[in-house]
């Protein structure tokens, strides 16, 4: 290993690499089986291995909750941190490391709850980053309590006669934040359209916002039955801009063609909840991104030293 | 002697003119407060006396007055406003006890100050006299209702300002231009080269337009003019500037430019008083030291923003306050957890909760070391002094890095606004600190490879190849693995805590301030050094057998304090946080609650160590530490 070891090689080492899947495992996922967390681990592996992503070069940033689990079955770098603070804790990574391809993987509860202060400020800052809202709409890791998106009537171990606020609606959330620049949504249980809009997010220059639908066994399995029984009662967004994979078509014969450029109709489209609607609600890749508006210029420790100097005179005696 | 001039009618002293002959009194420093309304510029003209007497080689410290209220009505004694100065033949390190000088703009913000016994019985005292002859009789009522309790006990020696009078002979609105005139005045009396307040003029108003600085230098000659005619006493503080290079600036932007010198690039913070001018200060000046200021949206993520950068690359600070800490809790768990080297700078204020925003108090101590649920072993220092707080953040970065842990710098609200001048710091290539290892990890290489004897174990940034873990808050095996299990917990806490104890090793014992044993010894931290120093000398010179030691380090906290506190009968922390005084009704040594330094001593020693504390949310005068070094010894009454 004599050779990996000095840094002169590294650069044509990772040309030479191809990185198959399991560069990119890490522990074996402990989540129930059933859980839709497996269904995105797994999307997100394939798309690592499709985009040849170097796995020292990736950071998977997540808070605390089932879904949050999700670094350590990735075989990347990761930081597994606190409950509803993996944005902030993505940001610092990214203002620190811009050449670092971060994810951020977060539940309902750590994003729509205790973390959503810094959600609408992540949608503002628009740092370029992927990320996952793992949305089962029901508190798992902790048994059984209400979400913010657990349904209005849904019974949980904190509501037990039923929650008794409508959901909250991430999208419409999201959508209304300034310098918002992608927000999109897919399902679990589409494996090929779960795959295309984390691609999609992740070529997209900012902060892409992906709400994941998902069942947890344990405590939401019947939420999106119909869906299941129906797919037609599914209604696609396509465009070239977004999502479209139009090997789809047979099961999904439901869709809409939306130009994710037009905020306006994302949000009216975001704001009906009677149809579950998958695909790219809205891009617009030349919002400003944080990480580049805000970044100094590189400085030397001579430079440093000499400007010091002068700022000491500013102020000498 | 001016002060021995005799008091006339309502206290003032008829003015000699000029054919008299200023008498001028050479002292060894002398106190000086300008007070005014908010907005009335008084703290700019005693920015201004401060750092050009600074300049003119004398001992400086200044101290901000600050109202209560952000927009006071005009002429309330709560709303005074300004700063007070101590200037000194050699250096100043506290604000002293009382004022021998004061400039007020108007009689209620004097009285604010006589009620708060912050003048000296003789002190003098020039008060704009617009208000005794004022067209509203109310006012004129105020005016005399208070110069009949100025006058009633203390014997200041009072002179009426016709400032306003004057001040519309050049400008014709006044609220901005009092303040130049009174340095006018103040600059005549203590003799200031008037070459040297123009250029301080010319800095300190560098971001306005070239009339502003004309009109200022206008008023600041008006001032003077009218100094020299009515005035009948000059005041000579002998000023010995050294060779040595001298810088002059506040405890914050010390703490602003230390982060610059420390090679540390983010700044990750969210508005909090006293705290955040040390971030505005940085945002002018960061970017061109390659650095970035992050105004984050709230405290917690100002914390989770610094605890991601400094995990991904550079050691990156949080800036804060005492409610701050407070929300950033659970990320300096974190960060403790994780090892992720980090600084925290703590400006401390008036607490608990909201508290005395703008004062001074040292509340936060044991928060810092103990506020984390769990056992959070991390570095806590203190600054002394304005030079500290620069030196300060330089070293927190160095041991953060060395020991792979959190620093908690405590400043406190004293420091952030005092100014103070202080040896010229000597860039070193070495503070700037190196960019992070990012070659590929040798194999076998684990994220905790902690040394058993040591604990100490080197990081893994992400980008090296072959390193890929992922760190967590949870319980960890040296591979970063989620590890619950008994004996890997048990291992993982003693490992983060053994690096204090090796850091400990290289701790200096405190040095001691008077004789190496003696009948008191008095024990501070922070910012109260000068004032506990000073009360010290006094304590000396009538015969006293009292000395001081000072910490710097309060986690871990500095080695030979056992044997040091042995050789004193006793032992008293002097501290601006709460304690029970024993007098108290219910108190008694069983019940009683002490300072927080104290706390931790007696833990740490054993030994039977008392506290003497005040929480005035003002720092501490020496005079009243004085007395209570005295109420310890149950002696020296009379001396």
């Amino acid at each position: 290993m004599s050779h990996v070891a000095c840094p002169l090689f590294a650069g044509i080492l990772d040309e030479e690499r191809e990185f198959q899947i399991e560069d990119y495992e890490g522990a074996l996922a402990r989540w129930c089986s059933g859980c839709g967390d497996h269904a995105v681990l797994a999307a997100a592996q394939r798309l690592l291995r499709t985009e040849q992503l170097a796995p020292e070069k990736t950071v998977f940033v997540s808070g605390i909750g089932c879904s949050s689990r999700f670094p350590h079955y990735m075989k990347t770098y990761g930081f597994h941190g606190l409950h509803g603070r993996a944005l902030p804790v993505a940001t610092g990574v990214k203002l620190s490391r811009p050449e670092l391809d971060v994810f951020v993987v977060m539940g309902d509860g750590d994003c729509c709850s205790i973390g959503a202060g810094h959600w609408i400020h992540a949608l503002r800052y628009n740092v370029n980053m992927t990320a996952l809202l793992l949305d089962n709409a029901i508190y798992g890791l902790t048994k059984n309590q209400t979400s913010p998106t657990t349904p209005e009537g849904h019974r949980s171990n904190t509501h037990p006669r039923g929650s008794i606020l409508p959901s909250l609606n991430p999208l419409t959330v999201s959508l209304g934040v300034t310098n918002a620049s992608f927000v999109a949504q897919t399902a679990e249980w589409i494996p090929a359209h779960l795959e295309a809009t984390l691609a999609a997010a992740h070529r997209h220059p900012g902060f892409s916002f992906i709400r994941i639908l998902q069942r947890c066994p344990e405590f939401t399995p019947h939420l999106y039955e119909g869906l299941l029984k129906d797919p037609a009662s599914t209604e696609l967004l396509v465009h070239d801009d977004g999502v479209n994979l139009p090997s789809l078509e047979k099961i999904y014969p439901t869709r809409t063609l939306h130009d994710p450029g037009d905020l306006a109709r994302a949000r009216s489209l975001a704001e009906d909840q009677g149809t579950v609607r998958l695909g790219g609600f809205f891009r617009d890749p030349s919002r400003p991104q944080y990480q580049e508006i805000s970044r100094p210029p590189r400085r030397t420790v001579a430079q440093r030293i000499s400007r010091l100097n002068e700022e000491l005179d500013r102020h000498a005696v | 002697m001016a002060s021995e001039a005799t008091a006339g009618p309502e206290g003032t002293v008829a003015v000699a003119g000029p054919e008299a002959g200023p008498a001028v009194r050479s002292v060894r420093e002398h106190t000086v407060e300008i007070v005014s309304d908010p907005g009335e510029g008084a703290q700019k003209c005693a920015q201004i006396f401060g750092a050009l007497s600074a300049k003119m080689g004398n001992g400086v410290w200044t101290v901000e007055i600050i109202p209560a209220e952000i927009q006071p009505p005009p002429r309330l004694p709560d709303g005074a406003s300004g700063n007070r100065v101590r200037i000194g033949s050699g250096p100043v390190t506290n604000w002293g006890d009382a004022a021998n000088l004061v400039v007020a703009f108007n009689e209620q913000v004097l009285l604010r100050r006589h009620r708060l016994d912050a003048l000296a019985p003789d002190a003098i005292v020039l008060v704009e006299d617009m208000w005794k002859d004022h067209p509203d009789e109310a006012i004129r009522t105020q005016w005399a209702e208070a110069m009949e309790e100025l006058t009633r006990e203390a014997s200041y020696r009072i002179i009426p300002v016709p400032m306003e009078e004057r001040c519309l002979t050049v400008v014709e609105e006044t609220r901005r231009g009092k303040n130049m005139f009174a340095l006018g005045i103040l600059a005549w009396i203590y003799q200031r080269d008037l070459e040297l307040v123009r250029a301080q003029i010319a800095h300190a108003f560098r971001k306005k337009s070239q009339e502003v600085y004309d009109r200022n230098v206008e008023l600041l000659d008006l001032g003077y003019a009218w100094a020299d005619e009515e005035l009948d006493f000059r005041i000579h503080v002998p000023a010995a500037p050294g060779d040595e290079a001298t810088v002059v600036m506040n405890g914050n932007q010390a703490l602003a430019l230390g982060a610059a010198a420390s090679g540390m690039e983010l700044c990750s913070m969210y508005p909090i008083t006293p705290a955040t001018s040390v971030s505005h200060y940085l945002a002018e000046i960061f970017e061109s030291f390659g650095g970035r200021v992050h105004q984050a949206e709230d405290e917690i993520a100002a914390a989770g923003v610094a605890v991601g950068a400094s995990y991904a690359g550079k050691v990156a600070f949080t800036v804060t306050s005492g409610p701050g800490v407070a929300l950033k809790t659970e990320f300096l768990g974190l960060a403790v957890m994780a090892e992720i080297p980090m600084v925290l700078i703590d400006v401390q204020r008036g607490g608990p909760s909201t508290g005395l925003p703008t004062k001074v108090e040292q509340s936060d101590l044991l928060a810092a070391i103990f506020g984390q649920p769990g056992d959070a072993p991390k570095v806590v220092l203190a600054p002394a002094t304005i030079e500290e707080c620069f030196h300060s953040v330089v070293a927190a970065r160095r041991i953060a890095e060395a020991l792979r842990c959190l620093v908690i710098i405590l400043s406190d609200a004293n420091l952030a606004t005092g100014v103070q001048p202080f040896p010229r710091p000597d860039p070193q290539e070495e503070w700037f600190g190196a960019a992070p290892d990012l070659s590929p990890v040798p194999e076998g290489a684990l994220p905790y490879d902690w040394n058993e004897e040591t604990g100490l174990s080197e990081r893994i940034v992400p980008g090296r190849a072959g390193g890929m873990h992922t760190v967590t808050g949870l319980s960890h095996d040296e591979h970063s693995r989620v590890a619950y299990a008994a004996a890997i917990h048990q291992q993982s806490c003693a490992m983060r805590s053994r690096k204090l104890a090796v850091f400990q090793k290289t701790l200096r014992p405190p040095s001691l301030y008077g004789d190496e044993e003696g009948d008191l010894l008095v024990v501070g931290w922070g910012s109260t050094k000068g004032a506990i120093e000073e009360a010290v000398d006094r304590a000396r010179e009538k015969g006293l057998q009292v000395s001081s030691t000072h910490l710097t380090f309060l986690s871990p906290l500095q080695p030979g304090l056992g044997e040091l506190f042995g050789r004193f009968d006793r032992v008293m922390t002097v501290e601006i946080n709460y304690s029970d005084d024993l007098d108290a009704p219910y108190i008694d040594e069983e019940n009683r609650r002490r300072g927080q330094l104290a706390w931790l001593l007696r833990a740490q020693t054993l030994v039977d160590v008392d506290c003497w504390t005040r929480v005035y949310g003002e720092p501490l005068r020496p005079a009243d530490i004085l007395d209570g070094i005295r109420g310890r010894l149950k002696k020296g009454e009379g001396t």
